[in-house]
């Protein structure tokens, strides 16, 4: 499934990289401690979580993810803004908490690796 | 990392006493100190510990202490470093002229496996202060990590960024700690140097001088700049 897929099923506020959702989902994986995403993610995988600092772009980038979603209405602060056009990483938004999101992911196929 | 840089920066902020910081390591702590020799100006060395918990925590030590043995634990903790290797050159080691003599091979933009209880009795078992960084920011601080600072932790401060002043620092947690409060730059670049300082009333200027400073124990006192 492409990114650009899930945002418009799952209505997702696009923050960065407009143009660049036209990439493939994996899977998915959900967490707000970066070591451990780092130590967890997949390539491809889109990252679910309330974090909004910049080093989520580096975390994202670093493991090859497929962009970011912010839960819980959460907005990329706005360093985080300016390095994710810098590196094409999309990040995208919900109002929904993580467990209501993930479910919703899930059901539309996007499972752990 | 420039050390003429930051030793010129911090003279003409008007500061006595520097810390170097760095994440997870402390390898241009010599370099420093050495690029201020003759100038007035005192290096300690020290470093920020990043928790398991992702919780940031100071470590500051006397001036010349070899913290050779305290990062052989650091590293012997931190996550094996992942297949894009490209972080590793903003990792630099530096000499006193600025020159670059090697890269820190380490994942340091990582959390250690060390719980924040384990990273404070390491600073202290080195002879170092413990003091939590940026309480007061959203990521990376104890109050963020672990949802409040826990009354057994034994800090010998806590510091708040200089995105407020002293005084709303003070009215946001000062209740919530019962430790000394302190304000430092914790600069990241020359030009962030001296953003925030504190004023200590030292007999000289050496840890064990701010170590009494922070607890007001014979007449050494600290205070915001």
């Amino acid at each position: 499934m492409k990114l650009a897929d899930l945002a418009t099923r799952l209505d997702l506020r696009v923050f960065t990289a407009k143009g660049k959702l036209d990439r493939p989902v994996a899977g998915g994986y959900a967490g707000d401690l970066l070591s451990d995403v780092m130590a967890h993610a997949g390539k491809d995988d889109l990252w679910v979580t309330i974090q909004v600092h910049p080093n989520i772009v580096a975390v994202a980038v670093l493991k090859e993810l497929a962009g970011i979603v912010l839960v819980n209405g959460r907005e990329p602060a706005a360093e985080t803004i300016e390095r994710a056009e810098r590196e094409g990483l999309p990040i995208l938004g919900a109002p929904a908490a993580a467990f209501e999101l993930i479910g919703r992911l899930h059901g539309l196929g996007v499972k752990g690796s | 990392m420039y050390p003429r840089a930051v030793v010129e920066r911090a003279r003409a902020a008007g500061l006595d006493i520097i810390a170097i910081t760095d994440h997870n390591s402390a390898e241009n702590t010599a370099a420093v100190a050495e690029a201020a020799a003759g100038t007035g100006l005192t290096v300690l060395p020290g470093l920020e510990l990043a928790s398991e918990e992702e919780a940031h925590i100071l470590g500051l030590f006397e001036a010349g202490t070899d913290l050779g043995p305290l990062l052989a634990v650091v590293y012997e903790n931190l996550p094996d470093v992942p297949s894009k290797r490209s972080f590793i050159k903003d990792q630099v080691i530096v000499d006193a002229e600025d020159g670059v003599t090697g890269f820190n091979p380490h994942c340091l933009i990582g959390a250690t496996r060390l719980t924040v209880y384990e990273a404070v009795r390491l600073i202290h078992g080195h002879g170092g202060l413990a003091i939590a960084s940026h309480i007061d920011r959203e990521a990376f601080s104890v109050i963020s990590q672990l949802g409040f600072i826990p009354p057994d932790l034994e800090l010998d401060a806590v510091e708040v960024s200089p995105l407020l002043t002293y005084a709303q620092a003070r009215a946001a947690f000062g209740l919530l700690s019962a430790h000394p409060l302190v304000q430092f730059s914790d600069a990241h670049r020359p030009d962030e140097i001296g953003r925030a300082m504190m004023e200590f009333l030292l007999a000289r200027p050496s840890l064990e001088e701010i170590r009494k400073a922070l607890a007001r124990r014979e007449g050494r006192e600290v205070r915001p700049s």
